[in-house]
């Protein structure tokens, strides 16, 4: 008997062993924590014991005034947050960028490294520095205006309801810029002699060049710029706790998701802390963010020409 | 290698001590008062074992910031300490409930404390207590000394006066009148609202009228404060929306301020940094020879966890804490940490003692959002943060503020009937 069975080809391990310890890491601290608190925004605390509530604490979240308008307040600060870094950080990267990768731009290694370097350091040190620097009683802005002569034109920006949100949207720009302007450039790098060269013989030169040949062929980067911003903007924190505590003063005009979810998870002062509310705002900030990549990717990126060289 | 053979000799070196002491209790006490570790091993426990020398204690404290959490946790494993340090109010509470922390209600020594000084640490009905109340802060005003006689100004005790002063710092020009900012918010609340207010409620009178819902938020009483606040923001300094908890203290502490709305905790902070004579004076009352009402915060206490294996040396460690003696040594060690004792403890610093002598002519009473009133969402304590730099900002009234204040509280606080 010599049937001979189609050879069985071997199961590949090495796919699984190469795969697991990211996929183990992975799941361990990213994927069983996000089902955790999505299965804890489901339950609350009644009389000491764990109970399943459904869809109430949304209900509470969105029906209660006092929950709902603290949430809108949030969430609006996020937006306007968002709106400030797309308006400013992405265009200043690009101009940046553009800037750097001129080729008769001297010294561009070093400003390079001294815009990216902002971006390494820590939120705290940035708060710190920004609180002193804003500072009407010791800071250097007063003065650096006083010196141009517009003495007049400061305020406590930090303290003030209708500047302090843009105040640190700014400074978290300066601090991030540099994130930008690295990716536009090293995409700006990677257009071929060929192309440039091409265009420069039909007499497309300068500014044109750039508007014509080099902004679109860097436009699937800015689309992932604007997705990179949008996570990092909508689960932002650390800047405004550093700078304006939990309660994201004054009159919660800096508050944003993340310092609402700190303050309902954790508690704050006599404030005892909500577990179950605090992780129905994390679900909601989960929904918002996945909701806003999911638009970008089914909407935007299959939209975006690709050019292949 | 090095510090395994320095832990080895440390375990070591506390089984034999454990072992010789076998036949003697040793308490241990919890607490978050790390900087304290000092003045407990140096002069309380000491003369603790003066007079008791079959009782051994030892301090044993964790970091302020995760002591509750650490606590918790140790009772639950049944390795906590003998002696505990009470938080004031709620997180104590829940301890109690929970069967962790004993009823002291018959402890004797006890009797040395007034309800007040025990409220802290009583159920809400007023019928247990669980722990010996230790230190209470005083809220006040600390003032330049210097920068007041240079003005010819003495000390105001009415509210006409106090304004008269501001005025007059603020015409000459050389100082910033009042050192206070609201950008940490809570400096408007418990150096402002709360150091003034109790003039305007009346003390406990107002506070425990509002816990039974006879008085609300936007009742006069409660909204004048905010009222007097708000006209607080012309004395304040260049840019106080953005000046921060410690620029108010260094403004203050550099001599550029005349007048610091304080607590009592700052007076051995400031002992050491300032080179002028410091004095102090309470919330002025509303018309000379008005009662005077004064905020006497209870911060600390002290009990016995429930399941301590030495209960009866736990007992008289509690009772002697709770005496006249123990209150002495602690308040001068801690000038601004004021026992409350109802004997009157002798203490050295002038400005401790300025503060402290106020309780004989004042009523004391309790910041009004700590009992029972936050307990729930929203937080009347951290919306009361909230409000009060609104107000002193000038972006809300005080009408406003107070009606916040009150449907926040409505929402979820239904007073017992």
């Amino acid at each position: 008997m010599t049937a001979e069975a189609a050879p069985k080809r071997p199961f590949r391990w090495h796919i699984i062993v190469f795969l697991a310890p990211a996929v183990l890491v992975y799941t361990a601290i990213m994927i069983v924590p996000l089902f955790g608190t999505l299965q804890f925004s489901l339950f609350r605390n009644v009389s000491g014991g764990h109970t399943f509530v459904g869809l109430d604490n949304f209900r509470t979240l969105f029906g209660d005034p006092n929950w709902s308008r603290g949430f809108w307040n949030a969430l609006w600060n996020n937006v306007w947050f968002f709106i400030i870094h797309m308006l400013v950080q992405n265009p200043i990267g690009i101009l940046l960028a553009a800037l750097l990768s001129s080729p008769k731009l001297r010294l561009s290694s070093f400003y390079r490294t001294a815009i990216f370097i902002p971006t390494i350091l820590s939120f705290v040190i940035v708060g710190f520095a920004w609180k002193l620097i804003l500072s009407p009683i010791w800071g250097v802005a007063p003065n650096l205006l006083d010196l141009v002569g517009l003495k007049s034109l400061f305020t406590p920006w930090l303290g003030k309801e209708e500047y302090a949100l843009t105040a640190l949207s700014l400074i978290s720009v300066w601090q991030f810029v540099g994130i930008p302007m690295m990716l536009i450039y090293a995409a700006l790098l990677s257009i071929p002699d060929e192309v440039i060269e091409a265009a420069e013989c039909d007499g497309v030169t300068g500014m044109a060049q750039f508007w014509k040949i080099k902004l679109p062929l860097v436009l699937p980067s800015i689309g992932i710029i604007s997705v990179l911003t949008f996570v990092a903007n909508f689960n932002a924190f650390d800047l405004i706790y550093s700078a304006q505590g939990a309660l994201a003063g004054p009159n919660y005009s800096t508050d944003i998701l993340g310092t609402f979810l700190y303050r309902a998870f954790f508690g704050f002062q006599l404030q005892v802390g909500d577990r179950n509310m605090g992780a129905a705002i994390a679900t909601m900030m989960f929904l918002i963010i996945l909701t806003g990549v999911c638009l970008y990717l089914f909407l935007i990126q299959t939209r975006l020409r690709r050019y292949q060289f | 290698m090095n510090m395994k053979l320095f832990t080895a000799a440390l375990l070591g070196s506390s089984l034999l001590c454990s072992a010789a002491h076998a036949q003697e209790a040793t308490l241990t006490i919890e607490s978050w008062r790390n900087d304290d570790l000092a003045i407990w091993q140096e002069k309380l426990i000491p003369a603790f074992q003066a007079a008791h020398p079959d009782v051994k204690v030892v301090f044993s404290p964790s970091a302020p910031t995760e002591y509750n959490a650490a606590l918790n946790a140790k009772l639950d494993a049944g390795s906590a300490g003998d002696i505990i340090t009470c938080r004031p109010f709620d997180a104590s509470l829940d301890l109690f409930k929970n069967g962790k922390l004993a009823d002291l209600t018959g402890l004797s020594g006890m009797e040395n404390f007034s309800d007040v000084a025990k409220s802290a640490w009583t159920t809400d009905d007023g019928k247990q207590t669980f722990c010996v109340p230790m230190a209470s802060v005083i809220h006040g005003f600390i003032y330049n000394k210097d920068a007041f006689k240079e003005l010819g100004i003495e000390p105001p005790a009415t509210e006409d006066e106090f304004f008269a002063a501001l005025d007059k710092i603020k015409e000459d020009g050389n100082y910033i009148p009042m050192a206070m900012g609201t950008k940490d918010l809570w400096e408007a609340a418990t150096m402002g609202y709360q150091n003034i207010g109790p003039n305007y409620w009346h003390g406990e009178e107002g506070r425990l009228a509002l816990i039974k819902g006879e008085q609300k938020l936007t009742d006069p009483q409660w909204v004048e404060p905010f009222a007097t606040l708000a006209k607080w923001k012309p004395y304040l300094g260049d840019g106080f929306e953005a000046q921060t908890y410690p620029d108010s203290q260094n403004l203050f502490t550099l001599g550029r301020a005349a007048i610091f709305p304080a607590g009592s905790w700052e007076i051995s902070v400031f002992n050491t940094q300032v080179d002028f004579e410091m004095g102090a004076f309470p919330p002025p009352v509303k018309a000379a020879g008005d009662t005077c009402y004064i905020s006497d915060h209870t911060d600390i206490g002290i009990g016995m966890n429930a399941a301590t294996k030495n209960p009866e040396a736990a007992k008289t460690f509690l009772t002697w804490v709770a005496s006249p003696e123990f209150a002495e040594i602690y308040a001068n060690a801690l000038p601004g940490f004021f026992s409350l004792n109802s004997t009157p403890v002798k203490m050295e610093d002038p400005l401790a003692q300025e503060f402290v002598s106020w309780r004989g002519k004042c009523k004391s009473t309790i910041r009004s959002t700590y009992q029972i009133l936050s307990r729930g969402t929203p937080n009347l304590e951290n919306e009361t943060w909230v409000e009060s730099a609104n107000v002193i900002n000038g972006t809300v009234t005080p009408e406003e503020a107070g009606k916040k204040l009150q449907a926040g509280l409505d929402s979820w606080y239904k007073p017992a009937e």
